[in-house]
């Protein structure tokens, strides 16, 4: 029943979706020279996280939190070998699979606090650039506030706060580092917002008698999100590193929960002194690699889809056929 | 034999709109923002009455500035009067909320100035021509498509295939205004303003633009408010044009009658800046000097006055019309001279004030006696300016000069002839 009523919507909103994702897609195609490497770099380095991350369980040969396998114990402090290919830690765990399943809490914390934080800022945004008013000047006022505070500072702040309401889990870290980039895609679509506010197809939207939530909806949303991606690949990046900080503080994720780099970079604090190299150098490089790949993608990223900046490639110009049937 | 309804009948009123004003607060620097203090405003539309019938094109024409585009908007009310009344269908539409006209939006439409800013660059074609229909619920979802089909074959959008599906961006300027009267048709409109709808467009399609919305009047039974700087078009279009000025209609009537027999000097004035095509008649061109004045503090009196070639003791001369005869002066003089006589003269800041008389204080080396062979020698360089029919008397008063003006009142709208018309000459 419910399939028969929505097959032709589908027929008629296909093409113009699958059209509206040429339209994304095109400039990434259209980019040359160095905007192309310093995407397709990006794309690469994040792409292997991604992999580890949502074949976690597979690439590590042993669990995050596991001391033994086989009913022996692991060696404590192992350097590199066969069998543990990055060696152990303080813990008796295996580091190359702390590493492995650490991918798959950065990348998860921050995709849930990307997600999150985009949802909320560009709402806000959206309703503070348009309607303006009082609650424009609360709203940028509140935003302008938690944007000069230092953006860890807030975050440990608000890790200390959540942690006792959610625990030390992935919800909590995520929600933390929510907070933190949401003023970022406020005051980018707000200042957008204001700008297509005053725009004629806006005015023309109300002529034809769309009401207020019609006109952010369709009109003006579409116009506005145009920065949010790189936005969010950058902030990404930084997000990685806050959850790191986070964990080094001891304030993120618990190691019972989930494998963290940071977390383990603490607790290789203490290994440095006595030679012990590899508890400390492969985390650290997992996050190095992490934030370089999504610097990269961001930066790629807009150096194509930023106007001034981007340069598209050349095409030949093919004239089409004449065709009868030409007007205006 | 019942006789015939007569088909001559007189027209029927479809918008009545009674002196209504539209004055946009200004916003002042930020200190007086702060301190709340009355910044004062502009009067975009200064009591306009004008009565539109049924099925009628009128034109509204006038300089950057004179207001055509807010009285336009504030039909439709997307722009609220500030006074006044718009009579729609026996009932009026000013200050009604946003959610009272909406039922109101399918009946007043508007087309925009510039197609490539009118149309959302994020929706297709099909989806914002439809869109008005999806907003007032009258089609269903498989109707609508088909409706935007015929509205868009309505326009010359064909084959329709080939546009439902296009972003804006992927059209010209022609097909884009051609949507825009497409998305505006569609919900079967009773009037339609044309905010200068060919005015971004490229000559060759001008014509077409227009015709197609003359065939569309005929074909739909449209009424106009075109709104226009471009008397040539207006000519060819309109049944009735109301010439604005500053907010002011100066003079409305038929449009053969005006175009034969301009009354008011701001119509003579634009008629005679239209372009002429043949070399040979090279008419003469005194157009209006100056710019159109500061629609917040415009002139006293007849507010064409300080640019009217014909204007008289009662069109309100005042002080700020002494400063512009003076910088007039001081702009055709040799440096030296301008030099010789800004030292005779003191401070002129305080004729920036509207109203008169107008007292002007000699420099630090001068006395009133030379200010008096200044205004006298003023005179004498142009002696018909039509400054001073409006000075009653120049003398001597304490430490400098004072010009009295000959009392001067606003000209009110009266017919004379075929039209009506603003000015104190009819």
């Amino acid at each position: 029943m419910a399939v028969e009523g929505a097959e032709p919507a589908v027929r008629t909103v296909t093409p113009s979706y699958r059209r509206l994702a040429q339209r994304f897609v095109s400039p990434i195609t259209q980019t040359r020279g160095v905007a192309r490497w310093i995407l397709f770099a990006g794309l690469f380095i994040t792409g292997v996280f991604v992999v580890a991350a949502i074949f976690a369980p597979w690439v590590a040969h042993y669990g995050f939190a596991q001391k033994r396998a086989d009913g022996v114990s692991f060696p404590k402090r192992s350097a590199p070998s066969g069998e543990h290919p990055f060696g152990t830690n303080d813990q008796f765990y295996d580091v190359l699979s702390r590493v492995v399943w650490g991918s798959r809490t950065a990348l998860l914390v921050v995709l849930l606090s990307l997600v999150a934080s985009i949802i909320v800022g560009v709402l806000l945004g959206l309703l503070s650039g348009y309607l303006g008013g009082l609650l424009d000047r609360v709203l940028v006022l509140l935003m302008d506030a938690l944007f000069s505070f230092p953006s860890l500072l807030l975050a440990i702040v608000f890790a200390f706060l959540l942690s006792e309401r959610l625990g030390g889990g992935i919800l909590a870290a995520a929600l933390s580092l929510t907070v933190i980039y949401i003023p970022q895609y406020f005051r980018v679509v707000r200042n957008t917002t204001v700008t297509a506010r005053e725009a004629t197809y806006v005015e023309a939207a109300r002529s034809i008698g769309a009401g207020r939530w019609t006109i952010m909806r369709r009109y003006l949303l579409p116009n506005v999100v145009h920065s949010v991606p790189v936005v969010g690949t950058l902030n990404a990046a930084d997000a990685i590193g806050t959850l790191a900080a986070l964990g080094f503080l001891g304030l993120g994720i618990q190691p019972q929960d989930a494998a963290e780099w940071g977390y383990d970079l603490k607790r290789a604090l203490t290994d440095i002194s006595s030679g012990i190299w590899w508890t400390a150098v492969f985390p650290g490089l997992a996050i190095v690699l992490l934030v370089t790949g999504l610097t990269l993608v961001g930066e790629g990223l807009n150096e194509t889809i930023n106007p001034t900046l981007r340069r598209r490639r050349l095409l030949p110009v093919t004239l089409p056929p004449r065709t009868q049937d030409e007007r205006s | 034999m019942p006789k015939k309804p007569e088909v001559v009948a007189e027209p029927q009123t479809l918008i009545d709109i009674d002196d209504v004003s539209v004055h946009f607060q200004l916003r002042g620097g930020s200190l007086s923002r702060l301190l709340g203090r009355d910044t004062g405003s502009v009067r975009a539309v200064d009591g306009v009455t004008i009565k539109l019938a049924t099925g009628e094109v009128l034109g509204l024409v006038g300089e950057s500035g004179s207001g055509k585009t807010t009285l336009g908007r504030s039909l439709l009310g997307l722009v609220q009067p500030t006074s006044g009344r718009i009579v729609y269908d026996g009932a009026d539409i000013v200050g009604l909320s946003e959610r009272q006209l909406r039922p109101l939006r399918t009946r007043l439409q508007m087309v925009f100035q510039d197609p490539n800013a009118a149309l959302n660059p994020a929706m297709t074609i099909a989806e914002q021509v439809g869109h008005p229909l999806t907003i007032h619920k009258l089609a269903s979802r498989g109707d609508v498509r088909q409706r935007v089909g015929e509205a868009l074959e309505r326009v010359g959008l064909a084959p329709v295939e080939r546009f439902l599906d296009k972003y804006p961006s992927d059209l010209s300027g022609g097909q884009k205004q051609r949507a825009v009267l497409a998305r505006a048709i569609i919900t079967g409109p009773t009037l339609l303003v044309a905010d200068e709808p060919i005015s971004m467009l490229d000559m060759s399609v001008r014509a077409k633009i227009l015709q197609l919305m003359i065939d569309l009047r005929a074909s739909l039974n449209l009424t106009y408010v075109y709104i226009t700087h471009d008397l040539a078009s207006a000519k060819f279009f309109c049944d009735r044009v109301a010439i604005m000025y500053l907010g002011r209609v100066v003079e409305i009537g038929p449009t053969a009658e005006i175009f034969a027999d301009p009354k008011h000097p701001y119509t003579k004035a634009l008629l005679a800046a239209i372009p002429d095509p043949d070399p040979d008649r090279a008419v003469p061109r005194d157009l209006p000097r100056g710019e159109i004045p500061d629609a917040a503090e415009p002139p006293t009196g007849c507010s064409f006055h300080p640019r009217c070639p014909a204007a008289f003791e009662l069109c309100g001369w005042e002080r700020r019309d002494l400063k512009a005869l003076l910088e007039r002066h001081w702009a055709s003089v040799p440096p030296e001279e301008y030099e010789r006589e800004r030292q005779l003269v003191g401070d002129i800041d305080g004729l920036d004030e509207p109203g008169g008389p107008a007292v002007v204080q000699p420099g630090r080396a001068s006395s009133a006696r030379d200010m008096n062979v200044l205004v006298q020698r003023l005179q004498g360089a142009a002696p018909d300016d039509p400054f001073w029919r409006g000075v009653r008397d120049i003398r001597e008063v304490g430490s400098g000069v004072e010009v009295q003006f000959e009392d001067g009142h606003d000209p009110r709208l009266r017919p004379s002839g075929g039209v009506d018309v603003a000015c104190h000459l009819y």
